[in-house]
């Protein structure tokens, strides 16, 4: 009572809307009166038209029969089964593309981006070709374009494109080899193990004695020799337990090996050559990024280009790359959901596709197709926050 | 002795430090391994160009009204011809199509007027372009007044509709973005954990899976009887789904200003809405132009999944076409021109906010 001044001492009161404090109290409790308010209203209109509709809520409807057949399952998968399954069957097929399509992307990028910046110029020139075209260019687009015009125009299985008669390319899809593994072949992943395990010791090993002593040895070099020659040699020496299933004309189709369905393919190729096309660009103004200052400084201490380049440019230039390069990583899963529009079996497609069109479920099901796409994406962007939080400069 | 001192003539450079001769030495066969990547780059060319340009320019054929004009030894452009008004407008009324050419040659008059730097009057110009001119769009396309017939949402199609769902989700989601933005840098715990959820939220979740959502869940949300256009639909899912982008590229922008320019205004008493409105928001929005359009060039890209949804636009109507039974066997011929047109809008574009990033960075740079 007495640490406050008199209201004679400082004129007088403000009003209450001036008092930053209460304004901005007042501010948020109309906020959540107006976020509560529209959601009553969403929720009570929703009620109305479900009941309107006939339609009951709740996730019941995950233990019915689905009833339909998917053409691609990394799990086991029948028209008897649920549309619990379905979902599963979906989200596998998404992580699957999602997986290899980040491999893929991430070679074709890094490859264009660093050609990019080659002295040569008509390598840098097609390089930026790549890049122009095929980033101005609408993924669905890119999709169509190989599913309908390029797949979908393959001769027939009878004159399919052989490649050395072990791979076939035809209308229905590509046949590769499957390998069949006899017995004594579980050496060989343990062989890859312990080669693994051995180069991760020598690596250290180097380390530590390169900052000891400065001397080193080619430690890199060794261990991919390690990694592929101890499993190979394991391979010999086993008597290479491995046959291989190769597919066969037989009537109309092939048999055998491992089919890969056209909408696979296409989905694959236009989603790796699309974001290709971004962390090509990443890679090249990551690179770019490092001041100059850095490589002459490097060049002063008389270090070879080779050593320069990967002791200097592009342990620096990685912390520019990998924030974007993630991004993008994550823009390429959420854009496999482009699949529903050819026909891909991913989560959009059978889930929020097929499943909703036969249950009438819409409200259970888009949630749950959004809530797998914010778990990956929030998973992702936390696990960037603790990147950056680790890898930021610490400056004096 | 004396010695008569001429001067001799200058001699040219030697050849081989200038001259086409000199420029390939230094720039494609610089050693070994450089002139190996030269010749598989011209041979890699060679495969490429060569056949594209026999099939699509030699081989092909320009004028015609039906396939059998089309010899199908090279592209049948023929095809591209008949369809050309569709591509373009989708089912707009034939004798209506001056409507859609003058609102486009109007917003092309107001960016072009944005787009060159000497140019007065940018702030009135820009104001015009976010508020008056889609109200004029809307009079204009959708008729009804003025003695202009109205032209149903379905009957919209093709370049016009992207165009059309380009500019409207971007017009609707800059002031939203602005406004997220402001609420995600606010001290007031509330406002800004919604502007969070609500960023995050759109951020984490695919276009497609937004449209779906529009399509199938907004119905549901209204009043019984009420429906909604679909064409409006896809406009919300849009418009939602690009706020929260352009959110993300303001609040760099405003990252971008130095603290002590808030912080000044403050001084000078200035309230939350001026320092924002006059101090702050102009310095950044003029970093934010090159964000704001590579964003722009995304979602031109992106409407093309409303095809998914039932809405006919660029790729749409090619898509339909394509499945035409009188065109059967054209689809390469469709998606090359469907490509090029968009090729064109985002080269260009990404080509402007490359100059606008160079005009901006005024560091050293090497």
């Amino acid at each position: 009572m007495s640490a406050r001044p008199k209201a004679s001492q400082v004129g007088p009161k403000p009003p209450f809307w001036r008092d930053p404090a209460k304004r901005s109290l007042i501010f948020q409790a109309l906020l959540v009166a107006a976020v509560i308010a529209s959601l009553l209203y969403i929720i009570g209109n929703t009620q109305d038209n479900l009941a309107a509709r006939g339609i009951t809520t709740g996730f019941g409807f995950l233990n019915n029969t689905a009833g339909f057949g998917i053409v691609q399952s990394l799990v086991d998968y029948s028209s008897q089964s649920t549309y619990g399954r379905t979902f599963l069957v979906g989200l596998l097929n998404t992580l699957l593309v999602g997986g290899l399509g980040v491999l893929a992307a991430t070679i074709i990028g890094f490859i264009v981006g660093i050609a990019r910046l080659s002295p040569n110029w008509l390598i840098a020139r097609l390089a930026n070709a790549y890049i122009e075209i095929f980033r101005n260019i609408p993924l669905l687009l890119q999709i169509f374009f190989w599913y309908f015009a390029v797949l979908r125009a393959m001769p027939g299985a009878r004159d399919s494109l052989a490649f050395g008669e072990v791979i076939f390319l035809n209308v229905r899809g590509l046949y590769l080899p499957e390998p069949l593994f006899e017995s004594g072949f579980g050496l060989i992943p343990l062989a890859f193990i312990v080669a693994i395990a051995a180069s991760i010791a020598l690596l250290v090993w180097n380390k530590r004695r390169h900052e000891a002593t400065g001397k080193r040895i080619p430690a890199g070099w060794i261990s991919l020799a390690l990694i592929l020659g101890v499993p190979l040699l394991v391979l010999v020496a086993t008597g290479v337990p491995v046959t291989w299933d190769v597919p066969e004309l037989r009537g109309f189709n092939f048999r055998g090996g491992i089919t890969v369905i056209p909408e696979f393919l296409a989905l694959w190729l236009a989603l790796s050559i699309y974001t290709a096309s971004y962390i090509a660009e990443i890679v090249r103004s990551g690179i770019q990024a490092i001041s100059h200052g850095q490589t002459e400084a490097a060049q002063a201490l008389s270090l070879p280009q080779g050593l320069v380049l990967r002791l200097v440019i592009i342990p620096q230039a990685m912390r520019v790359i990998i924030p974007p390069l993630t991004s993008q990583y994550l823009n390429l899963v959420k854009n496999s959901s482009l699949a529903t529009a050819i026909g891909y079996p991913d989560l959009v497609s059978v889930f929020a596709g097929t499943t909703l069109n036969q249950t009438g479920q819409a409200i259970e099901v888009i949630a749950m197709t959004m809530a797998v796409y914010l778990t990956i994406s929030l998973s992702v962007s936390l696990f960037m926050n603790w990147y950056n939080a680790r890898m930021a400069l610490v400056e004096r | 002795m004396i010695h008569n001192h001429k001067m001799i003539e200058a001699r040219p450079a030697p050849s081989n430090t200038i001259g086409p001769l000199a420029w390939l030495r230094a720039n494609l066969f610089s050693g070994p391994i450089n002139s190996l990547f030269s010749l598989l780059g011209l041979y890699l060319l060679y495969l490429l160009l060569v056949p594209t340009i026999q099939w699509g320019l030699i081989n092909a054929d320009w004028v015609g009204t039906s396939r059998d004009d089309c010899s199908r030894e090279g592209a049948c452009w023929v095809f591209i011809n008949a369809r050309f008004t569709q591509f373009i407008y989708g089912l707009y009324p034939r004798s209506e199509l001056w409507r859609v050419d003058l609102t486009f040659a109007t917003f092309a008059g107001l960016i072009g007027w944005l787009m060159i730097p000497r140019l007065p009057f940018k702030r009135w110009v820009a104001l015009v372009t976010l508020v008056g001119f889609p109200v004029f769009a809307y009079f204009l396309l959708y008729g009804g007044h003025f003695g202009l017939p109205v032209v149903q949402t379905h009957r919209w199609g093709g370049l016009m509709l992207t165009l059309v769902l380009a500019v409207v989700g971007m017009v609707g989601a800059l002031p939203i973005g602005i406004l997220l933005a402001l609420g995600r840098r606010s001290q007031m715990p509330i406002v800004k954990s919604f502007c969070v959820v609500f960023i995050e939220f759109w951020r984490g979740v695919p276009l497609i899976t937004v449209l779906f959502m529009a399509s199938v869940m907004l119905p549901l949300f209204m009043p019984t009887g009420v429906s909604v256009d679909r064409l409006i639909r896809a406009f919300i899912g849009i418009t939602l789904f690009q706020s929260a982008y352009m959110a993300e590229v303001v609040r760099g922008g405003l990252q971008a200003i130095p603290r002590g320019q808030e912080e000044a205004a403050a001084a000078l008493g200035m309230g939350y809405w001026k320092r924002m409105g006059l101090i702050v928001l102009p310095q950044a929005l003029k970093m934010m132009i090159p964000g704001i359009v590579n964003t722009f060039i995304s979602l031109f890209k992106d409407t093309t999944l409303v095809m998914i949804i039932g809405l006919f636009d660029l790729l749409g109507i090619v898509q339909a076409a394509l499945s035409d039974s009188r065109w059967l066997g054209f689809a390469l011929e469709g998606y090359i021109f469907a490509a090029f047109m968009f090729w064109i809008f985002c080269f260009s574009m990404s080509r402007y906010s490359q100059y606008l990033e160079r005009k901006l960075h005024t560091g050293h740079k090497r």
